[in-house]
């Protein structure tokens, strides 16, 4: 990458230049490693519909249940300065909750459906509730809070789904966890994109933006001008459980299937590495969601990357923590200072450039 | 304001209580049932009255296996077959041991044990020996002398993959090459299940296209094959070593229009024999289910009623294997486990 | 006199500002040289560059004669070079003996009894009331800021640098700190005192170097640079309007309407009391430090939790118990604290600005983005806010500019009532000034303020009516002709005169 590149990242990317940087490492080392990785393919699926394939695409779809949980965490670490570890947890009751809706109807529509992904999302809001009742009213720390959701959130969903690993069977399913006839790109990606688009539109129509940061930056002026605190914190875990609730349905519709141990295991580490590799402060305040998308993308890249190496999966986990270590390392204030005098040294040697923003 | 926050504290009081029951019950969960069954009756003298048994056991969350498991045993040593059992799940050695020897401080007949380690068992063993409790080891074994307990109903891991790649040896392919999916790496399952195939794969009979553990996820299975669909490599077996995982393999097939199961391009393998994996192998989607089975209690029973005597310390369970050509809806009743 | 530290051409940018433009600095052994300056003017920056916490991006330093690199503040502290920020930097959670010692045992593990013993010896010899056990965070502001100096003065540094030490000491304890300051200097301890207080400088200090927009505008002797002279070399303009603002009518003001009206208000901070306040005026709290002004208004804008009384609103009854009440009433509140309860640091001038605005909108009716713009290039302008742009995080901003910031934030709720808690403290004459003629503008529109200022005097200029308060309790309220100095002193401190007065 030349030196003109890098500066004009640092200038307009701000925190996104990290994120963006990542993904353009990978893309560059998958392209010197094999160019054929980026090949995507259309295929005919076993129910006959045209559909795009290939690494992007199983990457891309792959991220999505990350993806909509880095959104809510972003918020949530925004306002709490602290993050969800239950979400995991959390997802694996969302997704038996949808299933049991679905197993207790009489035949699976596209109301039924519904019906279960708002039932779904509404035990998902209520532990979310849980979570940020404890964090914002009793002021506990949200990992220790959440703590207790994901000590016990997977022996709940083992109780509502009965034992065992109930499976659904149904093409509105299929359509929703793979594709839709017709439509040739992975129905999660698109779920993906309409919540990216709904929180998009959430903080244009009210002021959850300049309220969450606000309370995350300083609590203390933000309750001197008037703004609930406490309410905002709560309304991020709520907005977080929803999320859950939307990972959790698109996790179990792959499938077909809630496997209470499995599902979205591990996902709330991938799911915070996200939102810091985003270059959001864990520590809370300013945030942008896009960075937490981007981050999953990078994640999500890395792990498709080390497949297609054919990286033992045993291994693939060493070697994520060590790149992820090397990105959060890259992306902290310490570096990101000595990154900027470095810069702003070789400007300084240069007498033709003006110095930046002089006036 | 102050309604709204009386109401949170509601809210947080009954979830705090449901959680917290959740927790409890992880680790005492049939206590209660086990307690109304023996507190009914009138202590009566063991010659006369029920046979009184002790299961100790991993909790039945563990797997669907073990839910099976529990549900076995709970089923074969009821009242109404004249027994009086009193269970005690958890996943924790110390605890496990702990109940067996409150077993033995009740005064049961019969202790039955499937421990969560294989070590450490000795002292109680030897004081169920003192006080003339029998002992009965089921679905895993304990490192202790054999005179301490009076057989051991388990599975044998690797003989159920043999019969897996024996099964797929007999399919005559012409090449065999094969997407191994494994479970969590070092657990028995696994170790079983992985063995017979790694043998194919070093005498050269069979190709390994990509062997990888998905620990038992579904979805990393799924990302396992798509990543081997991508790379254009051709395979012709997936050898999934559980139902979920092969479920997940599938689900990658049928996204990328890659044929599967019965007269498809790709032979479908998985384990456990799950009633809605046994469906998806009646309707032809896959190709075998092995198992590795869960029901022990019927062996026992007939060792302690004397309908059967053990031929030897060590009874190995019958393992099944089901082809999908094979398969009827009889099987799937008697031997799915879950619904 | 021998120089003990020489700074010759110091630069040092940050993005969009060009904070030091090759500014000297030379102190002598044994003296106390004053660093002057508007806010903005560079006077921190230089003291952050000397200190180690920020690298200069050209010029040099030598200590004693030798050119030294500074590039950490262990780097300053090993070269003897000690510092009291302004804003206090200690840890409010340890004790005042670890904050003394902390991040200077040396090497060898100090037993923490060892240390407490000398801690206890150094607060005694320096007068400072507190324990060494006790926690920091318990000590009142004036005393945190006190153990700040005594953490300074045992590292037996050769530099001392004091910035704005005085801000929240009371007159005996800047007396004190004084005497302290005097000592050290007969022992050849070279003293940098930054402060906006202009006595102070006069009191103390033997030398002047006055910063202007980032430049130095020259060093002078304090005994030859009279005060007029000072404030029009910061300020860089002649300043003829500091002798009086405005007269009080007396009359006329008793004619205005009484908009807001409290009755044994009381919070869980301020006992009962009774205040009101018309339309158009301009009041204030007087008192010492600690003394509840801050509580009482706290109380007003509902911003500790309020305990009992009745407050009226143009006559109507009205119920403010939490701070989005008080705004709805119309009332604006500028903290105390302008760092704990005022910026949000990291996000924009304009985001800072619409703030409270948006909040009194409400959740579900943000403000566009473009009318946002719109309003804070308004306020950046009417207040001259100086900054890079309007989406300059407000964190960057010299301190005088963030308090504009706060204050446009209230303005632009265009409120009734605006209540000004230390408006001025630690930001620069010119600024404090136009502070001052911005309440006084905005009462001739009608706008009632209540204005608190440590600065006596600043209240003198601009309140038509003082309330005074000592231990927690409304001792006196002055008006017209008692409107002075000498009235105020002896109503604080409990002359029998002032109550009588009173009745």
């Amino acid at each position: 990458m030349s030196k003109k590149n890098d500066k004009k990242f640092s200038l307009n990317l701000g925190q996104l230049t990290i994120p963006i940087i990542a993904i353009l490492l990978l893309v560059l080392f998958n392209l010197f490693r094999d160019p054929s990785f980026f090949y995507i393919g259309i295929a005919h699926n076993n129910d006959g519909n045209i559909v795009l394939s290939g690494n992007l695409v199983s990457i891309i779809n792959g991220a999505s249940e990350l993806a909509v949980l880095a959104i809510g965490m972003t918020l949530v670490t925004a306002a709490c300065g602290g993050q969800d570890i239950s979400v995991g947890a959390a997802a694996a009751i969302a997704g038996s909750v949808f299933v049991k809706i679905l197993k207790s109807v009489p035949s699976i529509n596209g109301f039924t459906v519904l019906v279960a992904f708002v039932s779904a999302c509404i035990v998902a809001m209520i532990f979310g509730s849980f979570n940020g009742t404890l964090v914002a009213v009793f002021k506990i720390q949200p990992m220790i809070a959440t703590l207790i959701l994901y000590t016990c959130g997977r022996s709940i969903a083992y109780w509502i789904n009965g034992g065992a690993t109930p499976t659904v069977d149904s093409p509105i399913i299929t359509a929703i966890g793979s594709f839709i006839p017709g439509i040739p790109i992975p129905t999660p990606v698109l779920i993906v994109v309409a919540v990216a688009i709904a929180f998009k539109l959430l903080f244009h129509f009210t002021s959850l933006e300049l309220f969450t940061q606000s309370v995350g930056i300083n609590g203390s002026a933000a309750r001197l001008n008037g703004i609930n605190a406490t309410f905002m914190k709560l309304l991020s875990f709520i907005l977080l459980g929803v999320c859950v609730a939307v990972a959790g349905s698109i996790g179990v519709s792959r499938l077909g299937l809630i496997n209470h141990e499995t599902l979205l295991l591990d996902v709330e580490m991938d799911t915070i590495l996200a939102v810091a590799i985003g270059g959001n402060n864990l520590g809370g305040g300013k945030f942008k969601i896009s960075g937490s998308i981007i981050g999953a993308y990078v994640i999500q890249m890395l792990t498709i990357t080390l497949y297609a190496m054919k990286v033992s999966s045993t291994d693939v986990k060493a070697y994520k923590a060590i790149v992820i270590i090397l990105l959060v390392v890259i992306g902290s204030p310490v570096i990101k200072a000595k990154f900027a005098k470095l810069t702003a040294k070789s400007k300084f040697g240069q007498p033709k450039q003006p110095a930046k923003g002089a006036d | 304001m102050r309604k709204f926050k009386a109401l949170l504290l509601v809210v947080v009081l009954t979830l705090t209580m449901v959680l917290g029951a959740c927790g409890s019950a992880a680790n005492s969960g049939s206590g209660s049932g086990s307690g109304s069954q023996g507190g009914d009756k009138a202590p009566a003298k063991s010659s006369d009255g029920p046979i009184k048994v002790g299961v100790v056991n991993n909790p039945p969350s563990e797997s669907g296996y073990r839910e099976a498991n529990v549900k076995d045993m709970e089923a074969v040593f009821s009242a109404a077959n004249g027994y009086e059992l009193k269970t005690f799940y958890n996943i924790k050695n110390d605890e496990q041991l702990q109940a067996a020897q409150g077993f033995i401080t009740e005064g049961v007949d019969y202790l039955l044990i499937s421990a969560a380690e294989t070590t450490g068992w000795d002292e109680v063993l030897k004081k169920a020996k003192e006080a003339g409790i029998k002992v009965y080891l089921f679905d895993r074994m304990i490192n202790v002398d054999e005179s301490l307990y009076e057989a051991a109903v388990v599975s044998d891991m690797s003989k159920e993959g043999e019969t897996a790649v024996n099964w797929l040896l007999a399919q005559n392919l012409p090449e065999y090459k094969v997407i191994h999916i494994q479970g969590a790496m070092g657990s028995d399952a696994q170790i079983g299940r992985t063995g017979a195939l790694d043998a194919q794969f070093e005498s050269g009979k069979m190709t390994k296209v990509v062997q990888q553990t998905a620990t038992w996820d579904e979805a990393e299975a799924k990302k396992i094959v798509e990543s081997v669909i991508n790379s254009g490599e051709d395979f012709n077996v997936i050898y999934a070593e559980n139902d979920g995982m092969a479920k997940g393999a599938v689900a990658a097939l049928d996204e990328h229009g890659i044929t599967h199961g019965v007269n498809g391009k790709v032979i479908v393998m998985g384990f456990d024999c799950n009633k809605w994996a046994l469906r998806e192998l009646k309707a032809g989607a896959w190709n075998y289910d092995g198992q590795c089975s869960p029901f022990q209690a019927q062996i026992i029973s007939d060792l302690i009623k004397g309908v059967k005597t053990a031929s030897s310390k060590i009874i190995i369970n019958e393992e099944k294997g089901f082809d999908a050509k094979e398969l009827t809806d009889d099987d799937i009743n008697t031997y799915g486990l879950g619904e | 006199m021998q120089n003990i530290l020489q700074m010759k051409g110091i630069v040092k940018r940050f993005p969009g500002v060009l904070a030091l433009n090759g500014v000297d600095f030379t102190l002598r052994k044994g003296e106390i040289h004053a660093l002057m300056g508007e806010n903005g003017a560079g006077k921190s920056t230089l003291i952050k560059v000397l200190t180690g916490v920020y690298q200069m991006d050209g010029g040099e330093i030598y200590l004693a004669g030798n050119k030294i690199s500074i590039g950490s503040p262990q780097d300053a502290q090993n070269n003897g070079i000690s510092t009291v920020y302004q804003e206090i930097t200690l840890c409010p959670n340890l004790t005042v003996a670890e904050n003394m010692f902390i991040g200077r045992e040396s090497g060898s593990w100090v037993q923490q009894k060892e240390y407490e013993k000398r801690a206890d010896e150094i607060l005694q010899k320096l007068g400072i009331p507190a324990r060494s056990g006790q926690q920091l965070g318990n000590c009142s502001l004036a005393v945190q800021q006190m153990v700040a100096i005594a953490r300074a003065v045992d590292m037996e540094c050769k530099v001392l640098i004091l910035d704005e030490p005085t801000s929240s000491l009371d007159d005996k304890e800047v007396q004190m700190l004084f005497d302290l300051m005097r000592s050290l200097r007969s022992e050849g301890v070279g003293i940098i005192f930054v402060t906006h207080f202009l006595e102070q400088v006069y009191e103390v200090s033997d030398r002047i170097t006055v910063l202007r927009n980032g430049e130095l505008v020259g060093e002078y002797l304090t005994a030859e640079l009279p005060q007029v002279e000072l404030v029009a070399k910061m300020i860089g303009k002649e300043l003829d309007e500091l002798s009086s603002l405005h007269e009080v009518d007396e009359t006329k003001e008793e004619k205005k309407e009484i908009f807001y009206e409290a009755k044994d208000l009381s919070s869980s901070e301020a006992m009962p009391f009774d205040f009101n306040i018309r339309k158009g005026e301009v009041n204030g709290f007087t008192g010492l430090l600690g003394s509840g002004r801050s509580e009482s208004v706290r109380a007003i804008f509902g911003a500790d939790k309020v305990n009992g009384g009745t407050v009226k609103i143009n006559g109507q009854q009205v119920k403010i118990t939490k701070p989005i009440e008080a705004m709805k009433a119309g009332i604006g509140y500028l903290a105390e604290d302008r760092k704990r309860d005022g910026i949000i640091a990291e996000l924009s001038v304009r985001e800072n600005i619409i703030l409270a605005l948006q909040v009194m909108n409400g959740f579900f009716k943000p403000i566009s983005r473009s009318e946002s713009e719109a309003f804070a290039d308004e306020y950046i302008k009417v207040l001259n806010i100086k900054t890079a742009s309007r989406e300059t995080p407000v964190g960057s901003l010299s301190g005088g500019n963030q308090q504009k910031v706060i204050l446009a934030r209230w303005l632009l709720t265009h409120p009734d009532y605006l209540i000004l808690d230390e408006p001025t403290r630690g930001i620069d004459v010119g600024t404090k000034l136009e502070i001052q003629k911005l309440v006084l503008k905005l009462a001739e529109e009608g706008v009632s303020v209540t204005f608190i200022s440590s600065e006596v005097e600043e209240m003198l200029r601009t309140c038509s009516r003082l309330i005074v308060m000592r231990d927690r309790h409304v001792v006196g309220e002055l008006t017209g002709k008692d409107l002075n100095q000498e009235q105020v002193m002896k109503t604080i401190a409990g002359g029998e005169a002032a109550d009588e007065q009173e009745k």
